[in-house]
Parts: C-alpha cells; sequence; structure tokens
C-alpha cells in the first residue's frame, strides 16, 4: 500500500493528509503565523528596530555634512580622530571609508541622537562592541536611526563588512558620558535604568 | 531496449550510458571543487584560530574568497547537476535526448570556473564571493561566473528535455517519483536563480569595465536574489536526497504524496523573496518590504520545510515498522542500519539541517533580532549547519550508492566510509555551535585579526571568545579530517575501485565494500512472511517521529525567544 520516493505514483495520488502529519502541519502553521506576528509587534512594543529614515546620498555630500558636523562639534582629537560632542536629541555623522570611522563621538547617557551613517566608499559594517549592535553602511545610502544609549562607558566601531585589506584595522569609538542627574545623584544611584545597565554590560 | 542501456542488477532501473557519463565527469569536477575548497577551509580555520594565525592578510581573503566559491558554487552546484541527470534519466528510465546540449553546458561550466579559479588565484579577485560593488574584480572574474551561470542554465534545461521525452516515450507510468519532483522544484528554482545571476552579473561585467554604474544597494538586492535562491535549490536538492537515501537504506516510504508535493511547491512560490533577509538592517528598504519578504510571504518556505522534517523521518519510522521493526516508540531508530554511511548522512544531515541550521536561520532572519545577528560569526555559524552539514552530507550519503549503482565499482576502504559521516557531522555540528556562539559576542565574520593590532583603538573579546574559537577550531578539523576522508574514498572507488560485475542480481556475496542498502535492500513483510497482519505493524501511524518533532518544536521556540530577550537589553534604537 506505501511506495518509496523512487517510485512513480500509479493514479490519483491527491489523497487527504492522514493523522499525525496533519496534526504536525496545523502546529507548525501556527508557530509560522507567530514568527510573522512577532516582526510587527516588535515594532509597536519593542525598543529595537531596523527602520530608521532612510534616504539616498551623495557620497560627496555627505562627506561634507560629516565636516560640517566635525566643525561644529568638535572638542578634541583621539588618535588624530576628531572628537565631537554634540548636543541631546541632535542629528549626528559617523562616516565609514577605507579603513576608518569618523569622527569619534561623545554621547550622553540617556539621550536620544539621530546617528546617521553611511560610506563614502565601499560597503562597510558598523558593529557596536561589545553591545554586537549591526548596521550595514552602504555608500550612497544614509541610514538615520535613532539611538537612545542607556549605559555609559567606552564602545568600539568594529567594521563587519569585508572591505579591502585594511578591514581589520577599521575600529571606531564612541563615549558616553554619564547623564548629569546620576552624576548629581552620585555613585548609589539607583533603579531600573542601571539595573538594565549591568545586565547588558555583563553580556 | 537500445544498445546503450543497461539494465541494474540492484534497482531494476535501465540505466542510460550517456545519462551515466554525465553523471560521473559532473561528480567529479564536483570533487575537484571541494578539495580546493576544503584546502583553503583549513588555511582559513587555521587563520582565524587567533592562537595560530598562518596566513598574512592577503592570502586570507583570497583563500576566503577560494572557499566561498569553491564549496557554495562550484562543488554544490556540479553535483547538482549529477542529481538532477539522476533524478530524470536514471529514475524515470529514459534516454537522454539531445547529448551535445549537454556536453555544451558542461563545457561552459567548465570554462566558467577555470577563469574564475585563475582570477582568484592570481590575486585579481579579492573581493570574496559576495564581490559586493564598488569592491572591483578584473572583468574575467564576472565573465567566468556569467558562463558558468549560462552553463548550468543550460544543463538545466537539458534536464527538463530529458523529463519531457520521458514522458513522451513512456518510460514511466504514473506521476513522476517524488524524487524526481523534488529534483525539478530545484531545477525550476535554479533557472530563476540563474536568471537573477544574468540581471547582476552582466551590468557587473560591464561596470567592471567602466561602461555603467550600479547602486551599491541595487547590486546587493539583486546579488541575493542570486545567493539566497541559490540555497533554496540546495534545500530542494537534499530534501529530495533524503527522500531517496530513505527509501534506498530503509525502504523509507512517502507517506502522503500531496503533502509532500506541495511542500515542495512551497518552495518555488515565493522564492524571489529570499533575497530579503540578506538586508535586514540595510538602508535601502523599510519595514514592510522587509517583513514581508524576509517571511517569505509569512514563513511559508519555512513551514514547508517544516513539513519535510516531520515527513521524512515518518516515512523512515514507517519503512522500519513494515519491515517488521516495531519495537516500541523508538525502535525503528535503535535497530537502523548506523553502520550504512547513507543511513547515518541522511540521519545526521536531517537532524542538523533542522536543529542547527533551521532554527538559527529563522531566528537570524528575524527583522529585529538581525540587528544582533548581521554580519558576526552567527551567520557563518548558520550556514556550515545548512549547506555543509546538511547539504554536503546529504550528497556525501548519495556518493556512497552512487559509487555502486553508476560507476559501477565497491566503495574503498568501507570501514573508513562507515564512520566518515560521523567524523565530518560531529566536526561541523561542534565547529557550527562554537562559531554562532563566538557571533553572539560580536566577533565578526570574514575578519583576519580580531585582535585588532595597529588599529587606532583597542578592542578586546572576553576570554571566553579565545576558548569558544577553540573549541571552533577543534570541530573545524575534526570536519575536514571526514572530508578529506571522503575524498580518498570517492577517488580511489571512483579510479581504482573493484569493478562490481554486470548484470549480476544480488549482491551479498560481493564481500563488504558495499553499503547494506544495496547488498540486501530493504523489502517491506509481506503478510506470508510472518503470519502477523501487515496493518497491525504499521499501525497507521509514526509515535516516534511525533516525539522527535515536538522536541524540535520546543528547542525552536527556546532559542528564538531568547533572541528576543537577548535584544531587548540593547540599546533602543530604530
Ligand atoms: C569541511 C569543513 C569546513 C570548514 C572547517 C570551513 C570553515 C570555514 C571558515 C573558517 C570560514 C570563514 C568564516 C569567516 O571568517 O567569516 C568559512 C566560510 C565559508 N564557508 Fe566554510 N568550511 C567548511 C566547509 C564548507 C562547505 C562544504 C561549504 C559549502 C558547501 C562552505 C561554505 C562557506 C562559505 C559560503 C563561507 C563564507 C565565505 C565568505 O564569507 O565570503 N564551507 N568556512
Ligand atoms: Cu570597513
Ligand atoms: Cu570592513
Amino acid at each position: 500500500m506505501y511506495h518509496s520516493g523512487l517510485e512513480a505514483p500509479q493514479g490519483i495520488w491527491w489523497k487527504p493528509v492522514h493523522g499525525s502529519e496533519k496534526v504536525w502541519a496545523t502546529i507548525a502553521f501556527a508557530w509560522c503565523l507567530v514568527l510573522f506576528a512577532m516582526m510587527p509587534f516588535w515594532h509597536l512594543r519593542g525598543g529595537q528596530n531596523p527602520s530608521g529614515i532612510r534616504h539616498r546620498v551623495d557620497p560627496v555630500a555627505f562627506r561634507t555634512r560629516v565636516t560640517e558636523f566635525i566643525e561644529e562639534y568638535k572638542v578634541g582629537t583621539d588618535n588624530q580622530i576628531p572628537v565631537v560632542e554634540p548636543p541631546p536629541g541632535s542629528h549626528i555623522y559617523l562616516q565609514g571609508a577605507m579603513w576608518s570611522w569618523t569622527p569619534v563621538l561623545r554621547l550622553k547617557q540617556g539621550a536620544e541622537y539621530i546617528l546617521h551613517l553611511s560610506s563614502v566608499d565601499v560597503n562597510h559594517g558598523f558593529s557596536l562592541y561589545p553591545l554586537n549592535i549591526n548596521f550595514q553602511v552602504v555608500p550612497g545610502y544614509d541610514y538615520g536611526l535613532r539611538i537612545t544609549p542607556h549605559e555609559a562607558g567606552e564602545f568600539q566601531i568594529v567594521c563587519n563588512e569585508f572591505c579591502g585589506i585594511g578591514h581589520h584595522l577599521m575600529v571606531g569609538k564612541v563615549v558616553v558620558v554619564p547623564s548629569d542627574d546620576e552624576q548629581a545623584a552620585g555613585t548609589t544611584v539607583d533603579t531600573a535604568a542601571a539595573a538594565v545597565a549591568t545586565e547588558g554590560g555583563s553580556r | 531496449m537500445s544498445a546503450s542501456m543497461r539494465t541494474c542488477p540492484t534497482t531494476g532501473l535501465r540505466v542510460d550510458k550517456t545519462a551515466e557519463n554525465f553523471i560521473k565527469i559532473h561528480a567529479v569536477v564536483a570533487t575537484v571543487a571541494l578539495l580546493i575548497g576544503g584546502v583553503s577551509a583549513l588555511l582559513v580555520m587555521l587563520t582565524r584560530w587567533q592562537a595560530i594565525h598562518l596566513l598574512d592578510v592577503v592570502w586570507f581573503y583570497r583563500l576566503l574568497t577560494v572557499h566561498g566559491m569553491n564549496m557554495l558554487i562550484f562543488f554544490i552546484i556540479f553535483f547538482e547537476m549529477a542529481v538532477l541527470y539522476f533524478a530524470s534519466a536514471v529514475l524515470l528510465n529514459s534516454r537522454v535526448p539531445a547529448p551535445k546540449v549537454g556536453w555544451v553546458g558542461f563545457a561552459l561550466m567548465l570554462v566558467g570556473t577555470l577563469m574564475v579559479e585563475w582570477m582568484m588565484f592570481s590575486g585579481q579577485a579579492d573581493v570574496l564571493f559576495t564581490s559586493y560593488v564598488p569592491l572591483r574584480a578584473e572583468p574575467p572574474f564576472y565573465l567566468g561566473v556569467i558562463l558558468f551561470a549560462v552553463g548550468t542554465l543550460t544543463v538545466v534545461g537539458h534536464y527538463f528535455g530529458i523529463i519531457v521525452v520521458a514522458k513522451r516515450e513512456k518510460t514511466y507510468t504514473g506521476s513522476v517519483p517524488l524524487v524526481t519532483f523534488g529534483a525539478t522544484t530545484a531545477a525550476i528554482i535554479a533557472a530563476v536563480t540563474l536568471l537573477h545571476g544574468a540581471l547582476v552579473y552582466i551590468p557587473t561585467w560591464l561596470w567592471s569595465m567602466g561602461y555603467m554604474e550600479i547602486d551599491p544597494q541595487f547590486y546587493r538586492l539583486i546579488w541575493w536574489g542570486l545567493g539566497h535562491s541559490s540555497q533554496q535549490i540546495n534545500v530542494a536538492a537534499m530534501v529530495s536526497i533524503w527522500y531517496m537515501l530513505a527509501a534506498f537504506t530503509v525502504g523509507g516510504v512517502v507517506l502522503n504524496e500531496k503533502i509532500s508535493r506541495v511542500a515542495f511547491v512551497l518552495y518555488i512560490m515565493f522564492i524571489s523573496m529570499a533575497s530579503a533577509h540578506h538586508l535586514l538592517v540595510d538602508p535601502g528598504m523599510g519595514p514592510a518590504w522587509k517583513i514581508w519578504n524576509t517571511s517569505y510571504f509569512m514563513y511559508m518556505a519555512v513551514f514547508a520545510s517544516m513539513i519535510h522534517g516531520f515527513t521524512v523521518p515518518a516515512g523512515i519510522e514507517m519503512g522500519q515498522r513494515l519491515r517488521g521493526v516495531t519495537q516500541g516508540v523508538f525502535g525503528w531508530l535503535r535497530r537502523a542500519p548506523w553502520g550504512d554511511p547513507g543511513f547515518s548522512s541522511l540521519v545526521f544531515s536531517l537532524t542538523i539541517f533542522g536543529f542547527v541550521g533551521g532554527i538559527t536561520g529563522v531566528t537570524f532572519g528575524t527583522e529585529q533580532i538581525n540587528i544582533i545577528a548581521h554580519n558576526t560569526l552567527r551567520i557563518p555559524g548558520h550556514f556550515h549547519s545548512t549547506v555543509v552539514a546538511g547539504t554536503a552530507l546529504a550528497f556525501m550519503g548519495a556518493t556512497y550508492y552512487v559509487i555502486p549503482l553508476i560507476f559501477r565499482r565497491e566503495v574503498a576502504f568501507f570501514k573508513l566510509a562507515k564512520i566518515q559521516p560521523y567524523l565530518f557531522a560531529f566536526g561541523m555540528l561542534i565547529f557550527s555551535i562554537a562559531m554562532t556562539f563566538a557571533g553572539t559576542f560580536g566577533v565578526p565574520r570574514r575578519h583576519w585579526d580580531i585582535t585588532f593590532a595597529g588599529a587606532p583603538f583597542q578592542v578586546e573579546f572576553s576570554p571566553t571568545v579565545d576558548l569558544v574559537i577553540g573549541v571552533m577550531a577543534v570541530g573545524g578539523l575534526i570536519g575536514i579530517l571526514g572530508g578529506a576522508i571522503y575524498i580518498v574514498i570517492t577517488v580511489v572507488s571512483v579510479f581504482f575501485g573493484k569493478r562490481l560485475p554486470e548484470g549480476e542480481s544480488g549482491l551479498g556475496a560481493h564481500g563488504r565494500g558495499l553499503p547494506l542498502g544495496i547488498i540486501a535492500p530493504p523489502r517491506a513483510l509481506t503478510p506470508e512472511d510472518d503470519g502477523e497482519d501487515l496493518e497491525k505493524h504499521a499501525l497507521g501511524t509514526t509515535p516516534g517521529t511525533m516525539i522527535l518533532v515536538i522536541v524540535f518544536l520546543a528547542a525552536f521556540i527556546t532559542y528564538y525567544f531568547v533572541n528576543w530577550k537577548l535584544l531587548s537589553i540593547v540599546w533602543k534604537i530604530g
């Protein structure tokens, strides 16, 4: 009554599906719907989405914008790379180029920024260490992501898209300085934010 | 029967000599590509293992390009062309209508391959197999890829020709066997995939000569239309081989043709969407596009794989029960032919593909979770458990049957052949799990030096990462050993193996160089074998498989939600 997958089935093979196969197909289908629903759900409720404000940008124009940005907020240099300290809530710019990330960003803990990523030559990969946040950096496209650094400290930007022979040298830096109220409250703080920060940091 | 046909004494199939030659030549080239890919795997592996850090930076990326191209493109696709000839001419008892077309296709593939190898080894194409523009290789590299694709398309066209001739000449009755049906879906997907290939590589070739501009995001979109759809070819081919090996080794049956075939069709339906899960954290597309496409229209391809993941083991279980192996819930597994390399390959391929490759793939392909996976070692960790421990291992298992059935030789070093799938599967399992785990710390893929010596800022991965990479290296070395044994066995069997006598049936007396499924083909009990009622053996249900898939689902749900949890603790971003 049964045959193998090597034999040509004779007659009509469009037959009702039997017991356990039907049960499994139903379970699998339901699970697929859950998988699907989770993504829109996270847009509504979750804090991490790759949506961003996206548009095309001419690489030359982006480079100019980055230069202006650096001139406006520069507070020093670190390993010859300019360091900028933009005000909370502002648009901030990070340029990927063979093989450096410019500038070094000094951000306030808990403040929101709009981080614009683009490349002026080939594809690069934005990978924030040790958080493991990753985005593709594509020349010709401005990827504007709202970010809220919720923990203070030093973070490195590793390039994780192959971009030529100096790929492994392409490391940038983000410094998150503790927010004012936290400094005011001293080290004894507090609450959920700190708990989340240590949880995140201990990964 | 025409003179160019012989009847296979084992399976009773009539085999066309031309088809046989096509299968041989494609399989041989595939093995050569596997060898080149394997040697580069070893060197790349020993470089990523930071304790050894073997290659210099130039040769690391060069050989990583060589590894990706030879493994993912040349080895896999040449082998798949052999599978197509087997599934059409051999399984349908058909002749090969236009051998010239087949030879032209093969020649184009070979010339394309040689051009690409030449460009890679001479350092004119250090762009990795994805060759994202505007990274540039010299024009012959792209031309080589185009010739290879055109050749493949020709062979796929030839395959459809064989199917049409078989149908017209009524070489079989009823519908085509499920294995042929599955191979046909692979061929259809291949055709669609190769059109994406033309769409991306022809402009890129022109671009490399300075004749036109290409948008880097457009390139990524269309390239992955090629790159990922071709993984769907691999999946369809692999699943077909699962059904085939189940039949050869334990008399596995098809519980229901309808559900298995519908599942294959689902693979075709949404194939062009496959590009999306590579672009989830790209700037070129918005969330609606990403969600819709990454899920292949609500995970219908995942649904299809979950169906095959049930029907294949259930077919094995039922096949075993029909042969009288009915003890308990798992007797069919315990008393299975574990010494038959075809069977062990099948089981490991299915299990690792599902439990490791499938679960990680769906999880990382989730729009938001991709933020904590993109371009880290989690990604190669994932695909070494799909296309390596899954597809490549299934192909290895099939080889142990192709050698006697098509090459008419004994399998050399059969004792080694018995343990080969264990070595390869175990090694790649450890390798891919460790790799995936290293990726959760943010260790990047495609990276020569994760100590970042000479970089402006210091990045120091935790000591755990060193340990995990060490484990990964050991797994990789075991896997490479398994792969090397496979190559030695195949080459020695094919060129120097003991010939099987023509026309002899019943190979039982023929010594030890053959898998059990060939010496004693599995046969269901008939009521005469013992007094008992067959229906009672079979019971119409497969309780063992049901338990296994529930365990699978539990693992899936756990891993999936653990990753949401990991995502939820990083900075707010969007
Ligand atoms: C036999 C054992 C194998 C070992 C030890 C191995 C090892 C590796 C290693 C270490 C990498 C580099 C990962 C990175 O730095 O990003 C890699 C990449 C890769 N492997 Fe394998 N591999 C093996 C077999 C295979 C097979 C059989 C295939 C395909 C069928 C394959 C396909 C790939 C691909 C496509 C890449 C990505 C290349 C890239 O990112 O450009 N590997 N492999
Ligand atoms: Cu880079
Ligand atoms: Cu890079």
